[in-house]
């Protein structure tokens, strides 16, 4: 049995706050080039040629990439041999969200009760997601989410008659009514399979895994190419304003499901797909 | 088309602008999202005056991150314009022709904008590092308690936009998807 004191998490997911705002992985830095370098038309250029230029000085001036900072998704994978000690795992995964967002000035971007809003001042709680595994590691990563993308993600539960070609509809027609809105080209991030719940979740971890990355079973890798093509055939393009690259990336989790059912998610997410994982 | 232009934004500089316009924006602009929005169109409501004079104003979707020391503002991207929609016909009304933000609008505000001769600009959503660097001065100027959605007096120049809907209602992203799609064919 590993004992993990838990001030080491609040002091990980407070770093993970700043780095993941501020620096963009190089997955999506290389989709996004090559894809520049694809684009034919002046506007498209034009757009992709800043989005570049933005994420750079990011680096370089470490400085937030977008002034959405986001939620805070906080995803542990807990091994089962570990101990956590010195206080309460959710108030130190706050803390360290609260401290990161103070300390990187990144916005404060939480409201207290949906509904009646008022911000809470500090970028919390945390959207927490904790899994226990085998083995005696913690592993952390910050996933910031912003909500231009966010509002732009669709659920349905299909019956299973609907087959592939309802789940193949279902994505483009959610590209389509996203259109503008979510700061394209985006990365697009499909769960299948699970519960209501789950199928959700799967979503989100879609845009998180590596752009370069394939699902492991062949049908949706293919799948996933097949879907990217095709929302890129879509024209809507960088902005909004028409070309080639509506998506970067689309990225499909699966799970096993219901007999009755098939559910399906779809997460949007903006250019600025950012995530930080860090294992102690 | 490329072009250079200093604010305030007349109905006669308005008119010169076209959907698909490729704009570097100089002059006086003032930021807002929903929650200061609400707040104007209720002071409006009771026949208050604005924290700003609307006429021929622009006004930025923007909450911008907390700057940083020796920094004007934080990093200052767009925000989806289309939750402004249910306000954007009364701030044109009194006269606040300008909006820069990203994302679709509604038909109440491209009807609006024909009335008023108001233009829709678009910046480039997710860019905010980018765009912080066009902006030279910042001043708090209402709704403090609203932290980055606080009513903010900025000073730009040339600051990258693009023309997405003009005064006549051209709309870029209906013309520009189509302009592409029909050089596949």
């Amino acid at each position: 049995m590993r004992q993990v004191n838990v001030s080491q998490i609040t002091e990980t997911v407070r770093r993970l706050c700043i780095e993941a705002n501020t620096h963009l992985p190089e997955d999506v830095k290389c989709a996004i080039e090559t894809c520049r370098a694809c684009e034919d038309g002046a506007i498209a250029q034009g757009v992709l040629d800043n989005i570049i230029e933005n994420y750079n000085i990011a680096d370089w001036e470490n400085v937030p990439i977008c002034q959405d900072t986001g939620m805070a998704c906080v995803f542990l994978e807990i091994g089962q041999d570990v101990h956590l000690v010195g206080g309460d795992l959710r108030s130190a995964v706050d803390e360290g969200v609260r401290q990161g967002y103070d300390q990187g000035y990144l916005r404060k971007s939480v409201v207290k009760d949906p509904v009646r809003r008022g911000n809470t001042g500090d970028n919390t709680p945390a959207m927490l997601y904790t899994e226990i595994v085998p083995g005696e590691n913690v592993k952390i990563t910050v996933g910031p989410k912003g909500f231009g993308s966010e509002n732009m993600s669709a659920i349905r539960m299909f019956k299973p008659s609907a087959g592939l070609q309802g789940i193949k509809d279902f994505i483009l027609e959610t590209v389509e009514a996203a259109g503008p809105n979510p700061c394209p080209p985006m990365v697009i991030g499909v769960g299948i399979g699970g519960t209501f719940d789950k199928a959700a979740l799967l979503a989100k971890k879609a845009i998180m895994r590596p752009l370069d990355t394939h699902h492991p079973d062949p049908f949706y890798a293919e799948l996933e190419d097949e879907m990217l093509e095709k929302v890129n055939a879509l024209g809507i393009g960088p902005q909004g304003f028409g070309g080639r690259t509506t998506a970067i990336g689309l990225n499909i989790e699966t799970l096993p499901t219901h007999i009755a059912g098939m559910p399906c998610a779809i997460n949007i997410n903006c250019h600025v797909t950012r995530h930080k994982t860090e294992v102690l | 088309m490329e072009k250079h232009i200093t604010l305030p934004l007349t109905e006669e500089l308005a008119r010169t602008l076209k959907a698909g316009d490729t704009v570097y924006l100089t002059g006086t602009i003032y930021t807002s999202r929903d929650a200061g929005h609400k707040r104007m169109c209720e002071a409006l409501a009771r026949g208050e005056e604005l924290p700003f004079d609307p006429q021929d104003a622009t006004i930025y979707y923007v909450g911008p991150t907390p700057a940083k020391p020796g920094q004007v503002i934080g990093s200052a991207g767009p925000t989806t314009s289309g939750r402004m929609d249910a306000y954007a016909p009364t701030m044109m009304s009194v006269g606040a022709r300008g909006m820069i933000g990203k994302g679709a609008r509604l038909p109440e505000v491209v009807d609006a904008m024909k009335m008023f001769s108001g233009v829709y600009f678009g910046a480039i959503g997710g860019a905010g590092a980018l765009l912080a660097k066009c902006i030279k001065k910042c001043e708090l100027i209402a709704y403090e308690d609203l932290g980055a959605e606080a009513l903010r007096k900025l000073y730009v120049e040339d600051m990258p936009l693009v023309v997405i809907i003009d005064s006549e209602g051209n709309n870029l992203y209906e013309t520009g998807r189509a302009e592409y799609l029909a050089s596949r064919v």
